[in-house]
């Protein structure tokens, strides 16, 4: 494999996507994530000096609206999904203390 | 009662609503008809996720009482469809089949469903999918496989399998799926059904939960081509809601059911036939671009260039959009949320998601990650997205001399269930004829063109230039009569028997 993950990039990598990983899930990652560079590595071969990279096929940008509500208060529907909910608002883990 | 249910399950969606107008049959007993398939069936197949049969007896009842006061005119009114549950549907369950979203109710509905409502459509329930859209089986669902009604050892595709084998089971009569890399195309060819990828921005995506925002469209799957016109031109439309929505005037695809290919272009990509490629699906693939010559139209061979770089772009690009958005199941708003007491709120954002993601998820979202992250931005994401423009602009030039490309939908029929999820690379290379038409926001559309040696349907490809879905549709439509009537057998073609294999 070209492409060798270390310890630390997955560490990171597992920082930036928020996912607790064991010792096995890291192992199984490196090799995973090397086998998959390596494949996407198939770009190099072409010369893309020049190219303006595309990130949308139609030249649209910046779609502006008027911000109109039209919608009506849905809050007691929308609490009712959350996992945890007290006096209208979302409850989440203490975070400092 | 048995023929006279296997009689309206022959039916396809607008003949099934002209019958209900003219009364020969009921909104009622049509729904009773796909809830009486189901109750046969589903145990086998498990193409939902849930199933919503209350509502649709409800819902039925209205429509029938809209029909018959003339209210309700369409080609979809009274009509059971089945809708992909990554597609938001307002007091109905919506997982994406992922068990961070086992609980979550939307308070509102995808426009596109919102309109197949207003169309007098009857929604029966919610169908099973790859976690999230990523994947090709249908196999990474949390809540189970789905099976391919064609042969229950196979898988049905994905990543819109559950819809695909909604259709071809006659548990429903259509179904919506959504497609980012071939998640319509693939299943609907597996299962032996039409399936449509429209022009990006040609439906909106408000409510459609998002995989990878730049490439997700959704489409129609159903029984023949004229239903696919007429689903398409019930769900395309310009909405405020969705920035990426475009504005369209030609969205009557009715009136592109016309038997006529004369003087049409068609190439034909040699880098789509060469290895790789099962030699059934080639020949019956080939048989089909020979139907049309017969019918008129001009064949051309050609080489289209980058086919091979497909793949690798669209992974990164799909799991750099990926990563970004499903930062957001995070265990406060909506869904799954890892209990346990006394840990902060960054140990438990962690913990939600590593424990309500399944494997292939969160592979794509570490990648993305990945690809995105400072240093590695330039040689990966940037990269692909230079190549993308390469590969949109070889097709700009295929298309300044052919009005449409075909090929072939995947390399080979159905896998077996269990076979493809070892090698996820492997399972990614099936996706090889599919991936570029959304890297290039292209319209392509899958339909059946015969079977292999063990009864599997064989998809034929037809891709089109931006908005011309209406030429796919004419195209598709004359194949589709041309062998229905017989014009063409089997010794005069090589045409694989299109016959339906007795399940």
């Amino acid at each position: 494999m070209a492409n060798m993950i270390s310890d630390e990039t997955i560490e990171y990598v597992s920082i930036l996507a928020k996912l607790d990983l064991s010792e096995e899930q890291k192992e199984a990652a490196k090799k995973d994530m090397g086998r998959m560079l390596d494949y996407i590595d198939k770009l190099n071969e072409l010369d893309t000096e020049g190219v303006e990279p595309m990130s949308h096929v139609f030249p649209v940008q910046n779609v502006f609206r008027e911000d109109v509500v039209t919608n009506g208060d849905d809050s007691e529907r929308l609490l009712s999904n959350a996992p945890e909910e007290q006096d209208n608002m979302f409850v989440v883990p203490r975070t400092f203390e | 009662m048995e023929s006279r249910k296997s009689g309206l399950l022959d039916m396809t969606a607008i003949e099934l609503s002209c019958a209900i107008r003219e009364g020969r049959t009921t909104t009622l007993e049509a729904v009773n008809a796909v809830f009486e398939q189901i109750e046969e069936k589903e145990e086998e197949y498990h193409c939902y996720i849930t199933i919503e049969k209350e509502k649709a007896m409800q819902s039925a009842r209205e429509v029938q009482a809209k029909i018959e006061s003339g209210e309700l005119t369409g080609p979809l009114a009274g009509v059971p469809v089945a809708i992909k549950d990554n597609l938001c549907t307002e007091g109905t369950l919506t997982t994406c089949a992922s068990k961070i979203l086992e609980n979550f109710v939307p308070t509102f509905s995808a426009e596109a469903v919102e309109l197949l409502k207003k169309a007098g459509a009857v929604i029966i329930g919610k169908t099973n999918m790859d976690e999230f859209a990523m994947g090709s089986t249908t196999e990474t669902s949390y809540f189970g496989v789905t099976r391919n009604p064609a042969d229950i050892t196979r898988v049905p595709g994905g990543s819109s399998g559950g819809s695909a084998a909604a259709v071809a089971a006659g548990e429903c009569f259509f179904a919506l799926g959504s497609d980012t890399g071939g998640s319509i195309r693939q299943p609907a060819g597996y299962c032996g059904v039409v399936g449509m990828k429209p022009t990006y921005g040609t439906v909106s995506r408000y409510g459609l939960v998002a995989y990878s925002s730049s490439l997700d469209q959704i489409g129609p799957l159903t029984k023949d081509v004229a239903d696919c016109a007429a689903v398409l031109s019930a769900i395309a439309s310009h909405d405020e809601k969705d920035s990426t929505s475009m504005k369209r005037e030609d969205t009557d695809f009715m009136s592109a059911l016309v038997k006529d290919v004369k003087g049409m272009k068609i190439g034909i990509p040699r880098d789509y036939f060469s290895e790789g490629l099962d030699g059934q699906v080639k020949k019956a693939v080939l048989s089909a671009a020979k139907v049309l010559e017969a019918e008129g139209a001009v064949l051309e061979e050609f080489d289209l260039s980058l086919v091979d770089y497909a793949i690798p772009t669209y992974y990164t690009i799909a799991a750099a959009e990926a990563s970004s958005n499903l930062e957001r199941f995070d265990g406060i708003k909506y869904g799954y949320r890892a209990a346990e007491e006394g840990i902060g709120l960054h140990e438990m954002y962690k913990k939600t998601r590593s424990e309500g993601f399944g494997e292939e998820v969160k592979r794509r979202i570490m990648l993305g990650s990945f690809v995105l992250s400072s240093g590695y931005y330039d040689a990966y994401y940037l990269k692909a997205l230079k190549v993308k423009a390469m590969i949109k602009q070889a097709f700009d030039q295929a298309f300044s001399r052919y009005d449409m490309i075909l090929g072939p939908v995947s390399p080979t029929t159905a896998p077996r269930l269990g076979e493809s999820l070892s090698d996820p690379l492997k399972m990614y290379l099936g996706d090889i004829y599919t991936i570029s038409v959304n890297l290039a926001g292209l319209p392509a559309i899958s339909l059946p063109c015969g079977r292999d040696d063990q009864g599997l349907p064989i998809g034929l490809q037809l891709i089109g230039d931006c908005f011309s879905e209406k030429k796919l549709l004419q195209a598709a439509y004359t194949y589709e009569q041309a062998v229905k009537n017989g014009k063409l057998t089997d010794d005069k073609t090589g045409i694989v028997k299109s016959d339906r294999k007795e399940a």
